[in-house]
């Protein structure tokens, strides 16, 4: 996600979408990134190879924030 | 001087910029994304374009590629390196620059000729400009709001590595009007708009982007 501090154009395009659906309720829309990894299994050490390329490549940390999060399939 | 210039996979303007080379008196060599050398080369250009069609960041990709290894190596030995557009986001993201560069705040892509300040002429880049002359070159771009945090910035205007200001318009929202920069030892910059394109009375706004050419044999001689 684009940190707090960073503007993000998408998302205040999105939300100036919302009124002229009929959507009123919202107040601010921030949009980010997901990505999808799958891994043989996600132990401790394959997890932490995701953490350091999610930091190195996937996520640019002076603009964005990112967390990591395993779901099975 | 013989002057790099680097073609990755979706490059637009690496013609332009070897063009510019030329003009400029300086000998234009093409490296490509995969090339593991730099051919010898004294200096290199990062030109505009979108690099590996701008997936997943600006220059996210590029900054990976054989060829940023060498050019990250040699950039911190003090070779000179320009950065025009997605050039200056691959700076960025190669950590060779401080910041980032985001879609611009209007959420257009903005074409313009756009008149700047050009604030460094210590730069091997900048050093046929007078200090604080004007100049005005095209500027196209989509993701060009410079950011940075506020220490940053701080540090950026205290060292006087802001090297070139919009005037009269910020096109695109960029943190103080920022429209180039230089890392600390001054021999990397990074520049939104393209100078490149305006080095010939026969196209563009003018010549005003010579300078940037020119400057690195003005050093040579120097």
């Amino acid at each position: 996600m684009p940190k707090p501090e960073i503007l993000d154009p998408q998302g205040k395009a999105v939300l100036g979408a919302l009124p002229r659906l009929g959507f009123t309720g919202v107040s601010e829309v921030r949009q980010g990134k997901r990505f999808e990894l799958e891994v043989a299994a996600a132990d401790e050490a394959t997890l932490a190879e995701v953490e350091k390329l999610a930091e190195t490549f996937l996520a640019n940390t002076v603009i964005e924030n990112f967390t990591v999060r395993v779901e099975q399939a | 001087m013989r002057v790099g210039v680097v073609t990755f996979p979706g490059t637009l303007d690496d013609v332009d910029a070897a063009r510019a080379v030329r003009i400029g008196g300086n000998e234009a060599v093409s490296l490509w994304h995969g090339d593991h050398d730099l051919k010898g080369v004294d200096a290199v250009i990062l030109p505009g374009g979108f690099s590996y069609g701008d997936y997943l960041r600006c220059g996210a990709i590029s900054r990976f590629s054989p060829v940023m290894t060498e050019v990250v190596s040699a950039a911190q030995s003090g070779m000179p390196v320009l950065g025009i557009c997605n050039g200056f986001q691959i700076l960025c993201e190669s950590h060779l620059l401080p910041g980032a560069l985001l879609r611009n705040n209007h959420r257009k892509f903005v074409c313009r000729d756009q008149r700047l300040r050009i604030e460094n002429v210590s730069t091997p880049w900048t050093s046929a400009f007078a200090q604080d002359q004007e100049i005005v070159v095209p500027l196209k771009n989509g993701e060009g709001q410079y950011v940075a945090d506020a220490a940053t910035i701080e540090r950026l205007e205290g060292n006087g590595q802001i090297v070139a200001r919009y005037l009269e318009v910020n096109p695109n929202g960029s943190i103080d009007d920022i429209a180039g920069i230089s890392n600390e030892a001054g021999n990397v910059v990074g520049l939104m708009p393209h100078p490149e394109h305006g080095v010939e009375g026969l196209t563009g706004s003018g010549t005003d982007g010579l300078g940037f050419f020119t400057s690195l044999v003005e050093r040579a001689f120097a």
